[in-house]
């Protein structure tokens, strides 16, 4: 057994650096029995996802896209949990945020665009907030765990959408359930666009100014949770209910707050794959971003330095992955859905299996020095 | 000569850097009562936790009569007659006294005969140290001083010699403490050995022949009993001389501030905690509530500051009234109004311990200027605020940015009440002060609330240590079972006569 360590002895890039990185390497020596096993070559796997995600331009582009949707997910998730509430409906509150932008923009498209694009991202917000907003006053009121609702109510907005798409919004002219697309002056301007500027060509990308917004949305969640008033009682009433009461600040206000603000981040994905990439409502665009997202959040520590470069990883991943799938024919798709499995399970459920090890290793490491 | 019955060499124990014992050298006589005496976290419970084998040293020996002994589980040290009280009773509520005594060994006692032979052997030892327990009553009938007597009961009855009390008084009322005593002695006269680990000097120097003092993890002392005294013990402790009494003058009465008319209070359960309770204090007074836990005091104090709903009565404040039944003002108008609370329980309610020091500081004022404008806390103000208040109450360390859980018991309680008092409230509600708080922070506490008085504050003082109630009230009140069972002016009482309201008996 290891002795407790102190940990006010710990340095921050130990519990901050080194123990995800020991999580993560971990994750990956697994995966790589998994390819093994599956009768590839792991090596060969790394060499395509890293050429697959840095290789060449586009492979880029379309990491850095699967970036942004995680950023999102990512700081969704962060902002609940510094209020200690585990909301795992990102999912859900994306589907919903992107019905917002749908509706929004089709509507207002006559005015500006640079005002249309501001009342679209309101909408994603404000739609996201509010299919967040039911789950988090039957926490507070009633005490009904928001873990249950949250994801309760990702079923019901997967219906609810379904529902929407085949009978109420879908584009009469088309068979699939997906929506009309939105006037072509309003899209999001894109990487390809960008890049031709420079005349650099790239054949598609999905990468779009919703980077930009993912980057801005980091700094405001930064801003909100360790500078403002309102993140200071958040944080407070998930560290300590009891002395929140004593100092006056509401629980129930609290809750439902940091819920709608975690439901409105998930619901910015909805820019993203709306206003940057299909340009409609196609159903199941959210496509388990919602559910990663927590894993890059529990990566990141809820901070959004450590979620920025964790939604890269995830990014690297799901684009290398897809480049690999198409190499080596032993390896499907679900193979890199496990490969992710491994890593949540890594970095988020077994995250301290080897914290106090490495912790009391570095410690007693710079005692020694210390007392030389 | 003898060898003594337990005796510590070159004791060390740290934990990550914290060496919290430093080359402990110890010896326990045969048949005497052993104080050991030193401020929180000085090292007493670490090493008592060596002695009972719950953690092991780094180095150093343990003997028992000589004979050198190794000590990996508690098991062990029961194997060798040591027997441990600790502070919270390790006892099964729902068993019976004799059910959780045989605890552990049950298999051979169940059903054999060796459970008669075992009650009768437990009735001898209940007669010959006049224990007084009925061993089928239900532990949770059973008050905390009989609970503490089946403790000692069960040690007894595993053989134990050597007898390790860890703060064994402060659940106790007067009564209760002088019945622990009275068996302590007995035990002693049998021959048995005391080890007892306390921060009261009342204690010491009643009961025990010899006394080592502990500081810093060292034992810094060692000296009879005899030759010593309360003043010269608290300076060893401390490292400084200590004023034991306060500098208190004649308390200057000014106009009620602050009145409860019948007062009744529920807890979280729907009982009534709280029954009919009335009573004012003035602007420089101190009023102090006397009880033992759990007589409603919480309660009342957590309605008195707007955290729990009343359930009939009212308060008034300056003769407005701030609750009833229907109206509870919440706690951040009422600190607007200018009262401010230092909860009894600082780690649950009164700090976010995961919180920076300086985040605690403006906990519950972080809304107000200058620390948040326009709703964004303003960090400069913030840090060069706490800096400020932490060296005027003497926070150690002065580092606004560490941890607060890092922080000492005393620490974090001066912590609360620099931020609580910064404000001069006209109003102060103070629960348990110094609980687990060492004697030098105790005096400097006790000093600021007189000072709060002084300048015409009006306080309401709850406390279970009845020494704190004694020296710092103008005016005591004692709650049991919810009701005012007494009122005193402090000049004429007398321990006995508060230890006797408390228990419910006058």
């Amino acid at each position: 057994m290891v002795a407790a360590v102190d940990k006010s002895r710990v340095p921050w890039w130990v519990s901050n650096l080194i123990v995800p990185l020991v999580n993560l390497i971990l994750a990956l020596l697994v995966s790589a029995l998994f390819i093994f096993i599956a009768g590839e070559n792991p090596v060969q796997a790394v060499k395509l996802i890293i050429y697959g995600s840095f290789g060449y331009l586009d492979g880029f582009a379309y990491t850095l896209y699967y970036t942004t949707n995680f950023v999102f997910t990512g700081l969704a998730f962060a902002v609940a949990f510094h209020c200690r509430l585990f909301n795992i409906g990102g999912e859900g509150q994306a589907y919903i945020g992107g019905l917002g932008v749908f509706l929004v923009a089709i509507n207002v498209s006559f005015l500006p665009v640079p005002i249309v694009w501001l009342l679209a991202i309101a909408g994603a917000f404000i739609f996201g907030a509010a299919w967040a907003f039911i789950p988090a006053y039957l926490q507070a009121k009633r005490g009904s765990h928001v873990v249950i609702t949250t994801i309760m109510f990702n079923f019901i907005a997967s219906s609810l959408m379904v529902f929407l798409l085949v009978d109420v919004i879908r584009d009469m002219k088309q068979m699939g359930p997906h929506t009309v697309a939105l006037p072509k002056e309003i899209w999001f301007p894109t990487f390809k666009e960008f890049a031709a500027l420079f005349g650099v060509k790239i054949r598609y990308s999905p990468l779009n100014v919703s980077f930009l917004l993912a980057i801005a949305a980091s700094f405001f969640v930064w801003f909100l949770v360790w500078k403002t008033k309102w993140g200071y009682e958040m944080r407070a009433v998930g560290h300590n209910m009891q002395a929140a009461i004593y100092a006056g600040i509401s629980p129930y206000k609290n809750i439902i707050i940091a819920m709608c603000i975690s439901g409105g981040l998930a619901g910015l994905l909805g820019i993203n794959e709306i206003l940057g990439v299909h340009h409609k409502i196609v159903a199941g665009f959210p496509a388990g971003y919602g559910f990663t997202g927590i894993a890059v959040a529990l990566m990141g520590r809820n901070h959004p330095i450590g979620i920025f470069p964790a939604a890269f990883l995830f990014g690297i991943l799901y684009q290398g992955g897809s480049e690999v799938t198409f190499d080596m024919p032993n390896i499907t798709r679900y193979m890199f859905v496990a490969v992710q499995g491994v890593i949540i399970l890594f970095s988020g459920a077994l995250e301290n299996l080897f914290r106090p090890q490495i912790e009391s290793f570095f410690v007693n490491k710079l005692n020694m020095k210390r007392e030389i | 000569m003898v060898s003594p019955i337990l005796e510590l060499k070159d004791i060390n124990k740290s934990f990550g850097h914290v060496q919290a014992n430093k080359n402990i050298n110890l010896k326990i006589n045969k048949g005497t009562i052993h104080g050991i005496i030193g401020e929180n976290g000085a090292g007493k419970s670490t090493l008592m936790s060596i002695v009972y084998g719950l953690y092991q040293a780094d180095s150093g020996s343990i003997s028992i009569s000589g004979k050198e002994i190794k000590l990996r589980s508690p098991r062990d040290s029961i194997e060798s007659g040591i027997g441990m009280v600790h502070q919270h009773f390790m006892l099964v509520e729902n068993f019976t006294v004799l059910e959780n005594i045989v605890l552990g060994f049950e298999g051979e006692f169940v059903f054999g005969q060796k459970l008669k032979k075992a009650k009768e052997d437990l009735k001898n030892l209940c007669d010959t140290y006049k224990l007084n327990i009925d061993l089928d009553s239900v532990i949770s009938d059973l008050s905390v001083g009989f609970r503490q007597r089946v403790e000692i009961l069960k040690s007894l009855y595993r053989g134990a010699e050597i007898f390790i009390l860890d703060e064994p008084t402060g659940v106790l009322t007067p009564q209760e403490v002088d019945e622990l005593f009275k068996i302590l002695r007995s035990l002693k006269e049998e021959g048995k050995t005391i080890v007892l680990i306390t921060h009261k000097l009342n204690e010491i120097m009643d009961l025990t022949s010899e006394v080592s003092v502990m500081r810093q993890g060292e034992v810094v002392g060692h000296t009879k009993t005899t030759d010593t005294d309360k003043e010269k013990l608290a300076e060893m402790m401390v490292g400084r001389s200590v004023l034991l009494r306060l500098n208190k003058s004649e308390a200057k009465l000014g106009d009620v501030m602050f009145k409860v008319k019948n007062l009744s209070v529920k807890d979280d359960l729907d009982v009534t905690r709280v029954k009919n309770v009335n009573f004012e204090i003035r602007s420089g007074e101190i009023l102090g509530l006397a009880g033992v836990t759990g007589n409603g005091q919480t309660e009342l104090l957590e309605a008195l500051s707007g955290i729990r709903k009343v359930e009939s009565g009212e308060i008034y404040l300056n003769d407005e009234k701030i609750s009833d039944k229907d109206n509870l003002l919440d706690p951040r108008e009422l600190k607007e109004k200018g009262l401010a609370h230092v909860p009894e329980d600082r780690q649950r309610m009164g700090l976010v311990t995961d919180f920076k020091a300086y985040e605690n500081l403006i906990f519950g004022y972080h809304d107000q200027e200058p620390y948040s404008k326009s709703s964004i806390l303003r960090d400069g103000d913030i840090l060069s605020f706490s800096r400020k208040v932490m060296e005027e109450y003497d926070v150690r360390p002065i580092s606004p940015q560490l941890i607060t859980s890092n922080f000492s018991g005393g620490n974090q309680q001066k912590i609360i009440l620099s931020r609580e008092l910064n404000e001069n409230p006209k109003i102060l509600l103070v629960g348990q002060p110094t609980r687990g708080v060492d004697i030098g922070a105790i005096e400097f506490i006790h000093q600021r609330l007189i000072d709060m008085r002084d300048k015409g504050a009006a306080i309401l003082l709850v406390s279970v240590e009845l020494d704190e109630v004694l020296s710092l009230s103008d005016r005591i009140l004692v709650m049991f079972d919810g009701n005012i069972v007494g009122e005193r002016v402090n000049k004429d009482v007398t321990d006995r006569d508060l230890g006797l309201l408390m228990a419910g008996v006058a």
